[in-house]
């Protein structure tokens, strides 16, 4: 199966994702790597805010929330199975 | 004979934002504790110190960060203390690593970096208790093994754990050093702290079931919503209603010890100096204590127990449009009641832009001290004239006049951070810890430490103001003419004092907004407190009745003057008055906690202008469309 490129900002489709890695060189890029999306990292998708507000996901057992301008800097990938 | 000299350690306490580090600290150090600045940056400096086996060990706790990359002021403090780099403070002599045992997944690479500076270090595991409730179990001795520094287990809201920390604190010379560290960047330290995470781990913490279920409703998107306004009006009948008998008994007890003062010493202007100036100036400023206490006590209270973190969440997609975040909110609220408590809950907002932001248009929420001002001028040029049901003209025009304030501290909110505070902002994230029962003894300590801070700070700046205004209002001297009645003795002494001598000065400044030398002795009465603005006109224009009763004192202002057949005030003046008001920043007080706040009189002083441009613009507008 070919795994699917997305952002973390479409994880409420997928419920479940692994990352691939982190857009960009930026201060926002390496404190996203920082609070743990780093290469294989597992994340759920727990809830998101109506009307384009922020994300929560759960990530290395703990709860984060995120505006999607910045969840669109994580790329995931699918773990298949969980669509 | 004077005791030997005590050895004294430096340690730093370091950790990430929701730690338990701030708990741990205030559990170690107890009310020997200060809060400071930094020099140069409005950041949280922290100190305390305990004694133990004749040792003095001073502690710092360095504000909360998730690496050594700083990308805040307040994280680049933390960097830059550790690294012995910050201009003024010294290396601490050791470092204790604060972590939740909880997240060691995710804060192990942040360990991993502190540890790589090479200095004497412990490891702090917090939360042990809610780690075993949730079925984890680490081994600590594995993992001080594996890391080669010492590792102590604690739960710093019940003390456990903390006697054991002391004893450690007193000689870090005899902590075992680091080993066996990674190399390279921040993903081969996660891929490092994987794996020993998986070597020290006998049984994962499993997810907080009641923080799951509370989120489900507390971040709904419907009940989460009205859960916030529900927490909101709490929080604003609070700060409103349950400080204020407390407010009325130091108010009360300052009045009656002027009073006695008044009546027992010889009557000369030094009595009435230390009566009038000193005595009710220490009144206003222990006036806001219980209010800072109340809202410090609230807020410290939704901090530590995961619900602030919630809250932010909920607005954010608000406070976002405006470029500021969620915990702005609850400032600009608390503003509400005063501005004084509302800008020092600024210090909670991570980002030092949107705090400055905040702190910036905090002052145009509507104040429960413009509130008398405000009953004065409608009560004379609003006729009570019914609209809808209940609501009159009058209800109205109080509520525009909030409105206002509102909708103006929104705009130009967007505006100082659309402008002139732009720039790379921050990267937003927030943790959204599990919801704990705060620490009450930690949370009483850090609301006296507020309160301390403002006492000793603003208080004092407060104090000198009133001090100033009170004699600008009463010098100089002037014995009033014979057979002068009380209130024109009164009126007789304002009219001849430097206060006077400034209101007519300024005339040409206030002419164009309708104000003659009158009012304007009136704004410089509001700038000690701007309640004062209604007893300092009441004694211009010699009004005999009680200022609590509006209406009567509304009168007179319509009435004509004896002299000029013209009314002492006019309408146009009246509404002009009240724009004025919305906008202006006169309140000493205000001024006082924002240098504080902000370190230095620049902000402060570019607050007052921007505010007195925008005040007399937007009273110069009513004012010409009125008349």
């Amino acid at each position: 199966m070919t795994p699917t490129h997305s952002s973390l900002a479409d994880l409420q489709k997928f419920g479940m994702a692994r990352v691939v890695r982190v857009r960009g060189d930026d201060s926002a890029s390496q404190r996203l790597c920082e609070l743990g999306f780093t290469p294989g990292t597992e994340v759920d998708f727990v809830r998101k805010a109506p009307f384009g507000g922020p994300l929560v996901v759960h990530l290395r057992g703990y709860h984060l929330a995120l505006r999607p301008g910045e969840a669109r800097l994580v790329e995931i990938e699918t773990t298949g199975g969980q669509q | 004979m004077r005791p030997a000299p005590t050895p004294r350690r430096s340690i730093a306490l370091v950790g990430s934002p929701n730690s338990g580090k701030t708990t741990l600290f205030n559990a170690l150090t107890g009310l020997r504790a200060k809060t400071g600045n930094y020099p140069g940056v409005t950041v949280d400096r922290r100190e305390g110190s305990f004694r133990e086996q004749d040792t003095e060990v001073q502690l710092v706790d360095l504000p909360g960060t998730y690496s050594l990359h700083a990308i805040s002021d307040d994280e680049a403090v933390t960097v830059q203390v550790l690294h012995g780099d910050f201009p003024g403070v010294a290396a601490p002599d050791a470092i204790v690593i604060v972590a939740d045992a909880t997240t060691l997944e995710r804060s192990l690479p942040m360990i991993a970096e502190v540890l790589l500076l090479g200095r004497p270090t412990l490891l702090a595991l917090t939360m042990i208790d809610e780690l075993k409730a949730r079925g984890g179990d680490i081994d600590i001795f594995a993992l001080r093994r594996e890391l080669g520094v010492p590792v102590v287990g604690v739960v710093g809201n019940r003390g456990l754990g903390v006697g054991d920390l002391r004893e450690q604190l007193l000689d870090p010379t005899k902590w075992s050093a680091a080993k066996d560290l990674p190399e390279g960047d921040t993903i081969s330290r996660f891929a490092w702290a994987d794996s020993l995470l998986k070597r020290v781990t006998r049984h994962p913490v499993s997810e907080s079931g009641l923080t799951r279920r509370l989120d489900n409703l507390l971040l709904h998107p419907v009940f989460g919503g009205l859960i916030f306004l529900a927490f909101v009006t709490f929080f604003f009948q609070a700060i409103f209603s349950w400080a204020g008998p407390a407010m009325d008994t130091f108010a009360g007890a300052l009045d009656q010890a002027a009073d006695w003062t008044l009546a027992t010493l010889p009557d000369s202007w030094a009595t009435h100096l230390l009566a009038d100036g000193i005595i009710r100036g220490v009144g206003a400023v222990v006036v806001f204590v219980p209010q800072i206490a109340l809202l410090f006590a609230l807020i410290l209270f939704a901090e530590a127990s995961g619900y602030m973190a919630r809250a932010a969440f909920v607005v954010d997609r608000i406070m976002g449009w405006v470029g500021l975040e969620g915990r702005c909110f609850v400032a600009l609220l608390s503003s509400y009641a005063c501005a004084v408590p509302g800008i020092m809950a600024t210090r909670t907002i991570p980002s030092p832009k949107d705090r400055l932001a905040t702190i910036l248009v905090a002052p145009f929420a509507t104040c429960s001290a413009r509130l008398p001002v405000y009953a004065l001028l409608i009560s004379a040029f609003v006729p009570a004239t019914p609209v809808a049901g209940p609501i009159t003209l009058q209800g109205l025009t109080l509520m525009g006049l909030y409105l206002l304030g509102a909708v103006s501290a929104i705009l130009f909110a967007a505006i100082f951070k659309r402008g002139m505070l732009r720039g790379a902002s921050l990267p937003f994230y927030l943790e959204l810890p599990p919801y704990r029962f705060p620490s009450i003894s930690s949370l009483a300590i850090q609301v006296w430490r507020r309160v301390r801070l403002f006492l000793g700070k603003a208080g004092k700046v407060i104090l000198a103001g009133s001090i100033v205004l009170w004699l600008f209002l009463n010098f100089p001297v002037s014995d009033p003419p014979e057979g002068a009645s009380e209130s024109q003795a009164a009126q007789h002494q304002i009219e001849n004092s430097l206060a006077a001598d400034l209101g007519r000065s300024l005339e040409p400044i206030f002419a164009p907004l309708g104000y003659d030398w009158r009012i304007n002795i009136g704004l410089i009465g509001s700038f000690a407190a701007r309640e004062l603005m209604v007893s300092t006109m009441a004694q211009v224009y010699a009004y005999e009745g009680d200022t609590e009763e509006v209406e009567g004192f509304a009168d007179l202002l319509t009435r004509a003057d004896p002299e000029t057949g013209q009314p002492m005030m006019s309408a146009a003046t009246g509404f002009s008055l009240m724009v004025f008001f919305v906008y202006a920043l006169l309140c000493v007080s205000t001024i006082a906690v924002v240098k504080r706040e902000t370190a230095g009189w620049k902000w402060p002083i570019f607050q007052l202008g921007y505010m007195f441009g925008v005040a007399w613009i937007a009273a110069f507008i009513t004012y010409q469309i009125a008349a």
